[in-house]
């Protein structure tokens, strides 16, 4: 998976967000992974994960404002998805779900890795900011070369964003050769 | 003054107060009348039996003697450590931590008050040595207690937190910093407390008891007042420890939060 957007799809339970931790190296496993040529286990956890973003499905927050949980503030990204840099200032307990979500990618975003494992990263938007994030993450992969492994359950989306796809269930891997590609 | 000696009538009336409080409890159905008088069985026969190996020991001193019986308090205070906590580390690792924190701190603290501030001959003559460690450990093991308590507690609740900054490459402690930081807090608030009280709201026990015994309460002030300063740093000392190894002990080497390194309840 050489800078590519992979969809992955498949059944509640069949162990989507199970492989993305697994490849974020969040659980226990046996399973070996490489970045370009380093094996994940040469460097630090979190060494490899600053380069191997996840993106939960439910994003986090753990101080009052939203400025307080960046590093650094993308003025650029946040402009993309619809936000002014007054945002920085906002009150987390008063953000919608939408909001936290497309956030949440702003945040990861801007540490910039180099592997992005999205978890339905549109699952809770409206469909103006569904396009709003899978057009920063094309610009986003544009700019700079990055892998994306995209959980998602809409079929068109799939269409819209992978290079290919592969289905899960139960465990199990399966290319889905009668995907649409458009890169 | 001479020192009034309590007979064993004297202790039964303290002990038909204590009788009092269990027909109570039973009355109002609180379900502790079986706990209290387990417990004041327990305290009557605990400290008579201490008392009667201190009587033996301040006869023939003995430096080996005085070590085991260091080394049973110390174990039993580990014990209870562990058996306090609600979500304690699983394994050796519950008892491991909170006995290497109180060892490394109340061990060490009345080494040093023994050697260099008090200065009895020889330094572990047991009149200092076994009260001085033993009020060392019961406070030390209450900080070490509330601390591993909370950060087990909080590393539970706040998982999904602690994993969703692990997913922006932040490393182990940065994750678990508030955490730490709120459970030594937690740890070291009420001896703090207690310094800040002492002689407004209570009278501290060794204090009262020297001076029961006879002893100028100047002279009294001035020992309370350095085994105060010796337990806040001995409690400091034990919770800083116990909370910084217990909390390391959540994640492992890739620095993945391992919840399964605490005890099923």
């Amino acid at each position: 998976m050489h800078d590519e957007c992979v969809c992955l799809e498949g059944p509640s339970g069949a162990g989507k967000t199970l492989l993305l931790r697994a490849i974020a190296d969040l659980d226990l496993h046996q399973g070996r992974v490489y970045l370009d040529d380093i094996e994940r286990n040469t460097i630090s956890g979190s060494a490899w994960r600053r380069q191997v973003g996840l993106l939960p499905a439910e994003s986090q927050w753990w101080r009052d404002t939203v400025g307080e949980h960046f590093e650094h503030t993308d003025h650029d990204l946040l402009d993309r998805l619809g936000f002014d840099n007054e945002v920085m200032t906002w009150q987390v307990s008063r953000l919608s779900s939408g909001e936290r979500q497309r956030l949440a990618l702003v945040r990861m975003l801007s540490l910039h890795p180099r592997v992005l494992l999205l978890d339905e990263p549109t699952a809770s938007l409206d469909p103006d900011n569904v396009q709003r994030v899978e057009e920063v993450i094309k610009h986003y992969r544009n700019h700079q070369p990055a892998a994306v492994l995209w959980v998602s359950h809409d079929p068109q989306q799939i269409a819209r964003v992978a290079n290919r796809s592969l289905y899960i269930n139960k465990g199990q891997l399966l290319p889905r050769p009668d995907s649409v590609c458009i890169s | 003054m001479h020192l009034v000696t309590l007979t064993p009538i004297d202790l039964v009336m303290a002990a038909l107060l204590v009788a009092l409080l269990a027909a109570l409890s039973m009355r109002m159905q609180l379900g502790l009348a079986m706990e209290i008088t387990i417990a004041a069985a327990r305290t009557t026969v605990q400290l008579l039996l201490i008392g009667l190996i201190l009587k033996a020991l301040f006869a023939n001193v003995s430096l080996l003697w005085i070590a085991l019986i260091a080394f049973v308090m110390l174990m039993v205070a580990g014990h209870e450590v562990m058996t306090r906590q609600q979500r304690g580390l699983a394994g050796w690792w519950g008892f491991g931590v909170g006995t290497v924190s109180m060892f490394i701190s109340s061990f060490s603290v009345t080494l040093l008050a023994l050697v260099v501030i008090i200065g009895p001959d020889p330094w572990y003559t047991p009149q200092y040595a076994i009260p001085l460690l033993g009020m060392m450990l019961g406070n030390t093991m209450s900080g070490v207690t509330l601390g591993m308590d909370r950060l087990t507690q909080a590393a539970w609740q706040q998982r999904t937190i602690i994993e969703a900054r692990l997913m922006l490459g932040q490393d182990w402690a940065q994750t678990i910093a508030d955490i730490r930081r709120e459970s030594m807090r937690v740890g070291m608030i009420p001896t703090i407390n207690a310094m800040a009280t002492a002689g407004l709201v209570s009278l501290p026990g060794m204090m009262t008891g020297q001076i029961l015994a006879g002893s100028p309460p100047v002279e009294a002030v001035k020992y309370q007042i350095l085994i105060m300063f010796l337990i806040t740093a001995c409690t400091g000392l034990g919770t800083v420890a116990a909370v910084w190894i217990g909390s390391r002990r959540l994640f492992d080497d890739r620095q993945r939060l391992r919840l399964d390194h605490l005890r099923v309840r």
